[in-house]
């Protein structure tokens, strides 16, 4: 079999797929990154690499997600991309058609707006993570409900509580109060996935036109109360694809194709690269007032890559500089 | 007297130029920094916007290499900075900086006003050495605002890593260190065939974004997060709504120098959308970004400090201006937060849009 690699770091899960020549989707892995993006991308491949016939054959690696530029480096990425291109690559694949995806992950919430399979605006959210995964992690830990049951248990509500969306501090504090209160819990959650719902309508799909198709994807997808929210008010169907937890992941590796279509030959470094010993470092840069943050990679003892100076003088020292893009 | 002003960008180049021509002894601080803006956020309020705790960092660091006069801009509007002069002073002195305070505003009838507050600094000079150190100041401007467009159209094309910024930094200093008028045009020729000797590498047409927003964030670099660099690195042909030389004439010396793009020009075109003053420069955010969708931009960038209000009133005016005109408008909220990442993706994102519709819009053209 031979195919196609991608891979999604993102803030708090880290995603692996891979695709056959046709574009289907032949294995998935869903990781939770828990601070350590390089391990886990390791340990990630070493899971697939178990799950995947002998002999398979990767054609090209593609990586997206907060982690792209690390993990570029560390596995040999044929396309570093942004999450929001390849959302809409592997949604445009997974639903034809699709007009807008609305995209809830870890750490940010995006909408994108697709207009005859192309991208014509998209936003994210800017100053406030309120509404992204994170914060509904935290709220399931505190109540102590496993975050897999938060979409079930909400959806068993009779009369959702209002609770402000604005601000996280803010709806936290709502939701001790009418917590104490003694609303019940299905309640609580409701009133919360639909104060986030509104947050995101009116923070990051401010002024933009949503029309059915809509998809919803990423981590926050799989909360089934979250969805409702979603049709309750758009007054819209929202599809959640199959793979909506690895979206980023798929997008990647079509991704990837391209780039190898264009180019002929992979940088892929292999499967091997879980076995690596990586070390990564920061220091401040003394030469000028920037004090510019440097971080260093370093495989197998010998420095792979530098990133976050101005100036240039220490990614430019390690060969060729990565273009970032 | 040894005096200092906050950074905005290089706003510090004409300044010095100036108040140097007038022997006044100045205190440049150092570059706006993380340690500038640790200072400015320990000691000023959390509600403010960052250009306060940034301005705030300044005077700390300036006060540390012995400045103990503050020469600083003011204003006058809903805007708050207005205000940010005297806050400021008021907390240096809680903090124990004790330092002088000379706040030139805007003039409000004539140029004559902010006359007299500059004499006010540079004690028994001549009106005509005042004038001449202005016009100085402000020549000095005009060549930093040449080179900085000329970076602007070298940083997508260099054929080298690192080079566009290297020879912008040289240039930079080669105006800074002209030190009469005498030697502005030498400076200015030099300067100049730096940045052309920049290797280019051949590019078709690229991707034109223009970013427009609150003056502060625009012109700093530091508090932008370095963002044109960014745009340009990434394949970005930039311009921006606003350049010092341009402020300088609209704001101090209330529109003289003809022929420069006027603030009075660019709120007009805000209307119908926004036909009043909202503070700060909101009414020209929304006429900036009418101006560049006429002038068949590929795309708009808005940035401002977070919680700047009249940016805000512009913000939610501007998708109905991108709608009108067909064209994308990206907003970026600026704050303490100096991860990259994110700033990255957004822009990455927004430029492979912008791409993409350049590219299908070529097609149906053909």
């Amino acid at each position: 079999m031979k195919g196609y690699l991608g891979i999604d770091v993102g803030s708090v899960s880290t995603n692996l797929v891979f695709l056959n020549e046709g574009g289907i989707v032949r294995e998935a892995i869903y990781l939770r990154t828990q601070g350590q993006p390089i391990a886990t991308v390791q340990k990630g491949l070493k899971e697939l690499n178990g799950r995947l016939p002998d002999g398979v054959k990767v054609r090209g690696a593609g990586v997206t997600g907060s982690g792209r530029h690390l993990t570029g480096v560390l596995v040999g990425a044929d396309t570093v991309k942004n999450e929001i291109t390849a959302h809409a690559v592997a949604s445009l694949l997974l639903v034809p058609g699709v007009q807008t995806i609305l995209e809830i992950g870890g750490q940010d919430s995006k909408i994108i707006i697709l207009r005859n399979g192309v991208v014509t605006d998209f936003a994210m959210n800017t100053v406030c993570a309120a509404g992204t995964g994170s914060f509904l992690d935290q709220q399931a830990a505190r109540l102590n409900i496993p975050i897999e049951q938060f979409g079930e248990i909400a959806l068993q509500a009779e009369s959702p509580v209002r609770i402000a969306g604005r601000c996280a501090v803010f709806a936290e504090s709502d939701m001790i109060h009418k917590q104490q209160m003694g609303c019940g819990l299905p309640d609580i959650l409701a009133g919360l996935c639909e104060a986030l719902v509104r947050n995101y309508l009116n923070n990051v799909g401010k002024g933009k036109e949503i029309l059915a198709p809509v998809v919803f994807q990423g981590g926050v997808a799989a909360n089934v109360g979250m969805a409702k929210a979603f049709e309750k008010a758009l007054e819209l169907p929202v599809t959640v694809p199959a793979h909506f937890d690895v979206m980023g992941a798929v997008g990647a590796a079509l991704l990837a194709r391209e780039a190898v279509a264009r180019t002929g030959v992979s940088r892929f470094k292999g499967f091997s690269v879980a076995d690596s010993l990586f070390k990564t470092g920061s220091f401040e840069c003394s030469g000028c007032p920037n004090m510019c943050e440097v971080v260093e990679v370093a495989e197998q003892g010998s420095v792979i890559a530098r990133w976050g100076d101005r100036c240039g003088k220490w990614s430019e020292d390690v060969g060729k500089k990565e273009k970032i893009s | 007297m040894r005096a200092t002003f906050p950074h905005m960008g290089n706003l510090y180049i004409p300044l010095r130029a100036m108040l140097q021509y007038l022997d006044v002894d100045v205190v440049v601080p150092p570059p706006s920094s993380k340690r500038t803006l640790n200072l400015g956020v320990k000691h000023g309020p959390e509600f403010a916007c960052m250009p306060l705790k940034l301005n705030l960092g300044n005077f700390i660091e300036a006060r540390e290499m012995g400045a103990d006069t503050i020469i600083m801009a003011g204003g006058c509007g809903p805007c708050r900075f207005g205000y940010y002069a005297q806050i400021e002073h008021a907390i240096l002195k809680d903090i124990g900086c004790d330092m002088q305070l000379i706040v030139l505003e805007p003039p409000e009838k004539n140029i004559s006003e902010l006359i007299i507050k500059i004499k006010k600094i540079t004690g028994r000079r001549s009106w005509w050495q005042v004038i001449q150190a202005i016009r100085f100041g402000y020549q000095k401007a005009l060549a930093v605002d040449e080179l900085e467009r000329k970076v602007f159209q070298v940083r997508p094309r260099e054929a080298r890593a690192g080079a566009s910024e290297r020879a912008f930094s040289e240039a930079l200093k080669l105006i800074d260190n002209a030190a009469s008028p005498g030697e502005m045009a030498e400076a200015r020729k030099k300067a100049g065939a730096i940045m052309a000797g920049v290797a280019c590498k051949p590019s078709g047409p690229l991707v034109r974004i223009a970013v427009i927003g609150e003056i502060y964030t625009l012109l700093e670099p530091f508090a932008n997060n370095r963002l044109e660099r960014h745009l340009g690195l990434l394949g970005a042909e930039v311009d921006r709504s606003l350049y010092l030389s341009e402020w300088v004439n609209d704001h101090l010396l209330f529109g003289l120098v003809k022929g420069l793009r006027s603030s009075k020009e660019t709120c007009a075109s805000a209307s119908p959308y926004l036909c009043h003053f909202v503070g700060g420069h909101g009414q020209e955010t929304v006429g900036s970004a009418v101006n560049y969708a006429r002038a068949g931009y590929d795309g708009i960038i808005q940035v401002y400090p977070f919680t700047c209000m009249p940016e805000i009133v512009a913000q939610s005016i501007l998708p109905g201006v991108g709608s009108d005109y067909d064209i994308p408008i990206l907003t970026l909220i600026m704050d303490e937060h100096t991860g990259e990442a994110g700033l990255q993706t957004r822009l990455e994102a927004f430029i492979d849009l912008l791409a993409r519709r350049k590219e299908t819009r070529e097609v149906i053209c053909k």
